[in-house]
């Protein structure tokens, strides 16, 4: 559930908050940053692995500055699978000048087979942080469950 | 955190007087060990508080305070919007009314031995539990506006539960000044399937059992006698609020220079009450401490079902209902001045000592009843707000227990499987659809809730009245 990270390709972890989860995604551009904190989203529920990708929807957002547009993604996921009772195991994003535009892939939740943990309420700005760190995108946040 | 930061004015009480942009102290209750185990986060965020404009007397950390976002969970804080006080989307959080529900059963511990695992799973079965359940009530838009402007009141009046469970509930079932038409469509849409679910993480359902009696007077006025059974349940306004926390928070944090106003971290989120943005929060809010008082009388209603079913002798009454996310317009009395004032609750509870108008008749001479959930296989608490506790801490206390490891440590610690089948071992049968879950929710994640219960209760916030212990657990 919790991996180590490896430099690069991209990739992503947990960081410890008492009440809550931390989730961090790292990778070579914002974009695969972006699409591994959403890996981590879904592992704070699930084992990602047990996800299949049977449907996609797509995502379109705008925002002023890159840590709010990774604040509006994480949270658009969170209501996609909320309303729509889905999980998301891969993601493919374009992100230009604080315009995303996203495809995720996924299916219902299985309640047997994923097991999910806690249903995440909302990414949070505690931790919030957008950043290339030589060269290496990192984009984290804490996630309320 | 390092304690010696702090002065300590009594046993159970600590200050951090004013520096820096800090507008009032900061106030800590809780005993040695409590405080000092605190993360220092929930000093600087409590600090962070005291700087917010309006703020009136302290910012203040109950006795099971943890490092939240913005605010620490077991904050509490109140604003004068007379002089330019503000209401924040972070003070309140994003599971919007979260609470708990208490209701007495009429049965003792021997009426329930020989049924104790079919009702186990009845109950599993019939109330939706954990991610991805969803209700069997689907409101359309006008229902849905309706419920939001109605509450418990609401939920009542459709045939899902009872109508003298009215008046005990907090603002008798209907929080005031609801706004439906300033909650959003998403906010909405993420509610359509969830009415009367109870959602998952620490959020449950349990049968209890009355272990112990500390004031027997207080005990006889809320009906509690040592090996009464009780049921107990724990949620908030579930889609709906958190909506509704995502989209002010994110709004709010955006336009706090617009209003002039310096935030320290931006989870702090928050406009001024005479704003429109203010006025727009509060009335959204409000609408989705409706959403909860509805979800857990809805709730209510299915549990009333299953023991009528099951245990047909049983009588389900309401001790009571607490919400302890909240933003409530409240009087108090500052320095003998009576004064209005937005009353931000994160994860403490309402305590009113008795003598409160607020409260119903029943409990006008021993105070409010406080309920404090444990966590799954721990002792939970009812307390009674005490008389002179609106000088410490606008009549407050403290919420649970607090974790004291992260759900990542937890999950490294524990197998789900492990956790069931010890608590089976001590005759407390768990149901819940996720072992992970049950995992990060084990007992020894969080603290000695004894301790904290005893913490508030020597400091004169709320005494102690009653010691439950579980018998059931029903987790998401």
């Amino acid at each position: 559930m919790t991996k180590r990270l490896a430099s690069c390709p991209g990739d992503w972890e947990h960081f410890s908050h008492m009440a809550d989860i931390g989730i961090r995604g790292v990778g070579c551009s914002i974009e695969e940053a972006f699409e591994q904190a959403a890996m981590a989203l879904t592992a704070a529920i699930t084992e990602p692995s047990k996800v299949r990708c049977r449907n996609s929807i797509q995502l379109e957002i705008q925002a002023s500055e890159l840590e709010t547009l990774l604040f509006d993604w994480l949270n658009a996921l969170i209501y996609e699978m909320a309303v729509r009772n889905m999980l998301f195991g891969h993601f493919q994003l374009h992100i230009d000048d604080c315009h995303l535009q996203a495809q995720a892939w996924g299916e219902r939740v299985d309640r047997y087979r994923h097991q999910p943990a806690v249903e995440v309420k909302g990414a949070t700005y505690t931790e919030l942080r957008v950043a290339n760190e030589e060269g290496v995108w990192i984009a984290q946040c804490i996630v309320d469950v | 955190m390092d304690i010696n930061d702090l002065k300590q004015s009594s046993k159970y009480s600590w200050q951090l007087d004013p520096r820096g942009h800090m507008r009032v102290p900061v106030v800590i209750y809780g005993d040695y060990d409590l405080v000092a185990a605190m993360d220092d986060k929930v000093l600087k965020q409590a600090t962070n508080v005291a700087a917010l404009p309006g703020i009136v007397t302290a910012s203040y950390a109950m006795p099971d305070a943890h490092w939240g976002y913005g605010f620490p969970i077991g904050g509490v804080a109140a604003f004068d919007a007379d002089q330019g006080g503000v209401v924040s989307a972070g003070g309140v959080g994003f599971d919007i009314s979260c609470g708990v529900r208490t209701l007495r059963t009429g049965l003792k511990v021997a009426d329930l031995e020989l049924n104790k695992r079919i009702l186990a799973n009845a109950l599993y079965e019939e109330i939706p539990v954990g991610v991805g359940s969803t209700g069997r009530i689907r409101l359309d838009d006008a229902q849905m506006d309706a419920m939001l402007a109605g509450g418990a009141q609401w939920a009542v009046a459709q045939g899902w539960g009872s109508a003298a469970d009215l008046e005990r509930i907090e603002e008798h079932g209907t929080m005031r000044d609801a706004l439906p038409n300033e909650v959003s469509a998403r906010a909405k849409t993420r509610q359509r399937s969830e009415m009367g679910t109870l959602g998952s993480g620490n959020h449950y359902l349990e049968i209890q059992e009355v272990s112990e009696v500390y004031d027997q007077r207080t005990a006889e006025v809320f009906g509690l006698h040592t090996g009464d059974i009780v049921v107990t349940i724990h949620c908030g306004s579930r889609g709906l609020g958190h909506q509704i926390g995502t989209e002010h928070l994110r709004d709010m944090a955006q336009a706090a220079h617009r209003h002039g106003i310096d935030l320290p971290d931006r989870e702090l989120a928050c406009a001024p009450i005479h704003s429109a943005q203010g006025r727009g929060y509060l009335g959204a809010m409000r609408a989705a401490i409706n959403c909860a008082l509805a979800n857990r009388e809805i709730i209510t209603h299915l549990t009333r079902q299953v023991f009528a079913r099951v245990l047909p002798d049983a009588q389900l009454e309401l001790l009571y209902d607490v919400s302890h996310n909240t933003c409530k317009l409240e009087q108090h009395a500052v320095n003998g001045e009576i004064r209005q004032l937005y009353v931000h609750r994160k994860g403490a509870t309402r305590a009113f000592g008795p003598g409160h108008p607020e409260l119903p008749a029943v409990f006008r001479d021993v105070g409010q009843p406080v309920l404090i959930g444990g966590s799954m296989g721990t002792a939970s608490h009812v307390l009674a707000g005490n008389a002179g506790n609106d000088a410490l801490s606008f009549a407050s206390a403290c919420h649970g227990a607090g974790r004291s490891m992260s759900r990542r440590r937890a999950t490294k610690t524990w197998r789900g499987r492990e956790v069931i089948d010890e608590l089976e071992e001590r005759g407390i049968i768990v149901r819940s659809p996720s072992m992970r879950g049950i995992a990060e929710e084990a007992p020894d994640a969080y603290k000695d809730v004894d301790a904290v219960v005893n913490a508030a209760d020597r400091a004169g916030l709320a005494r102690k009245v009653a010691r439950v212990i579980p018998l059931v657990c029903i987790k998401g």
